[in-house]
């Protein structure tokens, strides 16, 4: 049975099999190289950061002359001895991936945290208690900091440019004339939560130096940018930089670009003439590494007596790091989610002296299905109608606020089939769903992400050993990259799995999409196979001018091709060099006008202790359409992955930040809190699996995020169901609920 | 320096250490076994997780030199800890039977957290197969003979398996994995 079973699952094509991770074997014998787990030739030396007790301000006093006279101490590096770099944020109009990402740069402190020395020593030991010695006194300007940006709405400005979208703010229709006109209005005023990636690799660079040359092994998301980004800091040409990342233990956004550990590694490998490790601590990645900001959200929803949509207004406001400009768009579901004559959204930044704020997994989606997706709930609601009938009525026809036809529009379906899996009968009034003295509710709420396709570039080399062995620089963050390319590789040159090695995370390989925004599988991928089909063409000459030659597939075992009854010894197929072919995708050949994004709908069961609070997920449910599925077993693994992010969202993370001082309070995994095992319920994840050919060759859409879409407000929906509390802030927390819950 | 005698996957080492020195940084560092990893330093992700005597523990939170004479199992040396000496080749090294259905539930993504993980979730079912208790276990009772059982196991299971992190979020396939070692034992 166990044979048979096995031989079917070998008649399928590779592309959509549900292989086991290709790398699966060196991440279950703890053989896959992170970062920190590379040993260079000659000794390495640790750096240890030493950070800013308070900002924003100068630098008045600091004393690492104790430090210096610590036992194994190699080095010390402060602004006085560092080498030049180019000033921190220039240029202005790179992006912000590639910009200078300066350290130790004169005495100027932006944030709490902020690096200002890094010790080098022999050991660990010694950099951490050499660390210990440094005394360092902030002189904070006399006007203070701004560290509460939605204290200071008065300083708020529009982003010059937001996070995945065109324009800080859109106005479609006359929004006061179809609010006034409208039978059902609802409104509120939501706070999300800052949040942190919290990645179980902490950032760390290992940098070496020979001569000027400059190699870099480094958990990063996206190897090219990162190439230009320490080009432009160090002041060097890309061509001296190498970057190795062959795993990358999670990123989530917060490895998108570089951060201060990578410049001071390079900088003491070259002061140092020696290897320099640098590992930041937990507690530093809370404050040296990005996190998600803290957003104010106002949604004020209109619709008439039958349900109909008519007005939507989702107004932001978040902090903005000063010198760095990223401002990620809640708003960006409302835009695109459900039909309304008039829909206004707008996005306000304070610049403020904190860390630095950037994408973290689905920027935009994450927190703004949580508010979108609850306001829906409470307008269907008000309009007495069932939730999910509710939207239905409100599907759009084309994207409600560009007006662009959709590539395709899959969320009707998902609503639907969720449905019927999940059981939805229907709402009930809330707190009338008891068992003992827990309360239940069960809500529902739509998933949304855009679709994103970039450049990418990829080679393939048919080696004399058999193999084919794929090359970009693209990295594996846990997404599955080794595992789909090798699939989509083997799918197009018509071998098996086993007969393809794909190696990644190399800057010295084509320059791929990378890791982030959901777009690496469709956007490499299309690469990898572009390249295996150039290949295979290039194969095919090849073996016909050598006198292999008709019709039917070319059929490629360790050492010979054959075709149909004759057959080529691979050595004089490929010489001594193997042959390679290139291959690449060029978004501008799929800019077809049409709007493309993934879609999902999830299903929550929730359980409230009607005496203490306490929320317990007991079950959730999603429905999902990312176009056509390349391995189902680790896009189910994205999806659940998605999930529990979204659980995290709604019930426990939340970063703080001390009004007062700037200091970043929740600085470590007791503190910030993320869903741990027995916080997971059962999950069940279905996905439609139709293929969106508009998209990219491979008619695949983003998955990575989409699942984190919509978890989070089906759960904060169905919190509303058990008590009757309707959640407003997140994570909600139990004293949320406790002086609203119905009677025990 | 204090002298230390550790043994490591049944290889005993003869030390000379920095008493700052974890547990982990000198299996890492100085024995450069680097399948542990190092997620907090602080005892709270687990990622550092060995078994230390036939108990799971928090290789960062422990001093190096407290564990003189003690015998440790890493993610490098379960394998053989399960089934003696296997062959084991660079490119096959023999797996414990969870290894290998970590594979099979694709019980991981990043893998950071993985070698943790996986020498946690053995000592969780030998602390099981013991009938030691946890938060959740029925006072008393061995959870193999409470009502209920299947449903019993699986919050066991999860209990069990919360001191280590995985912001993948590859819980559901990490019990899955573990549930299936556990009735291939039975």
């Amino acid at each position: 049975m166990t044979e048979m079973m096995s031989m079917e699952v070998q008649a399928e094509r590779p592309l959509g099999r549900a292989l086991d991770r290709v790398d699966g074997i060196a991440k279950v014998s703890g053989r896959a190289m992170y970062a920190a787990d590379y040993r260079p030739a000659s000794d390495l030396a640790e750096g240890f950061i030493v950070e800013a007790p308070a900002a924003p301000g100068r630098i008045r006093r600091l004393d690492v002359s104790r430090a210096e006279d610590a036992e194994g101490v190699i080095a010390v590096l402060t602004s006085a001895n560092v080498p030049e770099q180019r000033t921190y944020g220039a240029p202005e109009d790179a992006g912000r991936f590639t910009q200078s990402h300066a350290v130790l740069q004169g005495d100027r402190v932006r944030h709490v945290g902020q690096p200002v020395a890094l010790i080098v020593a022999r050991t660990l030991e010694q950099a951490r208690h050499a660390a210990s010695l440094v005394e360092v006194e902030i002189e904070v300007d006399a006007e203070g900091g701004i560290f509460d940006a939605l204290a200071h709405e008065d300083l708020a400005f529009a982003p010059d440019s937001l996070d995945g979208a065109d324009d800080a703010d859109t106005q479609k229709g006359d929004l006061a004339r179809e609010l006034a006109g409208s039978d059902h209005r609802v409104g509120a005023t939501y706070h999300t939560a800052m949040q942190h990636a919290a990645a179980m690799e902490p950032h760390v660079s290992v940098a070496e130096w020979d001569g000027d040359q400059l190699t870099v092994h480094m958990g990063i998301q996206i190897v090219a940018s990162a190439v230009k980004a320490f080009a432009t800091t160090l002041q060097i040409e890309p061509e001296q930089i190498r970057i190795v990342s062959p795993f990358t233990g999670g990123g989530f956004g917060s490895k998108l670009g570089i951060h201060s550990e990578a410049v001071l590694a390079a900088l003491a490998a070259r002061v140092c003439d020696r290897p320099v490790r640098v590992v930041q601590t937990r507690r530093s990645v809370f404050v040296n590494a990005p996190h998600r900001e803290r957003h104010r959200q106002e949604l004020e929803l209109g619709a008439t007596a039958d349900g109909t949509l008519t007005a939507i207004r989702h107004d932001n406001l978040a902090g903005m790091a000063r010198d760095y400009a990223f401002a990620e768009a809640p708003a960006s579901p409302t835009r695109a989610s459900y039909a309304a004559p008039a829909i206004h959204t707008s996005h306000r930044v304070v610049a403020a002296d904190i860390p630095t704020v950037d994408s973290m997994r689905a920027p935009g989606e994450a927190i703004g299905t949580l508010t979108l997706e609850t306001a829906i709930d409470e307008m269907a609601q008000a309009c007495g109608m069932d939730p999910l009938e509710f939207r239905l009525r409100n599907m759009p026809d084309v994207d409600p606020v560009s007006g662009a036809p959709f590539g395709d529009h899959r969320l009707e379906s998902c609503l639907r089939e969720g449905a019927q899996r999940f059981g939805w009968d229907g709402c009930v009034a809330p707190g009338s769903r008891r068992e003992g003295r827990l309360l239940i509710g069960r809500g529902l709420a739509a998933a949304i992400r855009p679709n994103m396709l970039v450049g990418a570039e990829a080679e393939i080399t048919l080696s004399p050993d058999g193999r084919f062995h794929v090359r970009t620089d693209m990295t594996d963050i846990g997404t599955g990259s080794y595992t789909i390319l090798t699939q989509i590789a083997a799918d197009t040159l018509g071998v098996e799995p086993g007969q393809v090695v794909t190696e990644l995370g190399d800057s010295a390989f084509p320059k791929s999409s990378g890791s982030g925004g959901s777009f690496g599988a469709a956007s490499t991928g299309s690469a990898v196979q572009d390249a295996a089909s150039n290949l295979l063409s290039a194969l095919r000459d090849r073996c016909a001018a050598l006198g292999l030659d008709g019709n039917g597939a070319l059929a490629f075992t360790l050492d010979s091709v054959r075709l149909g009854e004759r057959s080529l010894a691979l050595a004089d197929l490929v010489g001594p060099e193997g042959m390679t072919a290139s291959g690449s995708i060029d978004p501008d050949d799929f800019d077809t006008g049409q709007a493309g994004y993934s879609y999902g709908a999830q299903f929550a069961e929730v359980a409230v202790d009607a005496v203490t609070g306490e929320i317990r997920v007991r079950r959730l449910l999603g429905v999902f359409d990312a176009g056509r599925i390349l391995n189902p077993k680790t896009a189910r693994s994205q999806l659940l992955g998605g999930m529990i992010f979204g659980i995290g969202a709604a019930l426990m993370e939340e970063g703080v930040i001390d009004p007062r001082s700037g200091a970043v309070m929740a600085r470590d995994l007791a503190d910030y809190h993320i869903p741990v095992n027995r916080d997971v319920p059962a999950l069940e994840v279905h996905m439609l699996g139709a293929s969106s050919p508009f998209a990219n060759p491979l008619g695949a859409k983003g998955i990575g995020e989409l699942g984190i879409c919509g978890a989070g407000p089906a759960i904060a929906n169905a919190v509303h169901e058990a008590t009757g509390v309707r959640p407003r802030a997140f994570p909600i927390h139990l004293d949320h609920l406790l002086p609203n819950l119905p009677p025990v | 320096m204090t002298p230390l005698t550790l043994t490591v996957n049944g290889i005993r080492h003869e030390l000379r250490v920095d008493p700052r020195r974890s547990l982990l940084d000198l299996v890492r560092d100085t024995l450069d076994l680097t399948g542990a990893k190092k997620g907090c330093d602080h005892g709270q992700c687990g990622a550092c997780t060995m078994i230390v005597n036939g108990r799971r523990i928090n290789s960062c939170l422990s001093l190096a030199v407290s564990h003189d004479g003690d015998e440790v199992t890493t993610i490098e040396g379960v394998a053989a800890r399960s089934a003696g000496e296997e062959t084991s080749t660079a490119d096959a090294p023999a797996l414990h039977p969870l290894q290998q259905a970590f594979i099979e539930h694709d019980a991981f993504q990043c893998g950071f957290c993985t070698s943790g993980q996986i020498c946690s979730g053995i000592a969780a079912l030998e602390e099981l197969a013991q009938d030691l208790p946890s938060l959740v276990t029925v006072s008393g009772e061995g959870f193999r003979n409470v009502e209920d059982a299947d449903a019993l196991l699986e919050e066991e299971l999860r209990e069990r398996m919360s001191g280590n992190l995985c912001r993948c979020g590859a819980y559901p396939n990490i019990l899955a994995a573990l549930r299936q070692v556990m009735e291939a034992q039975r």
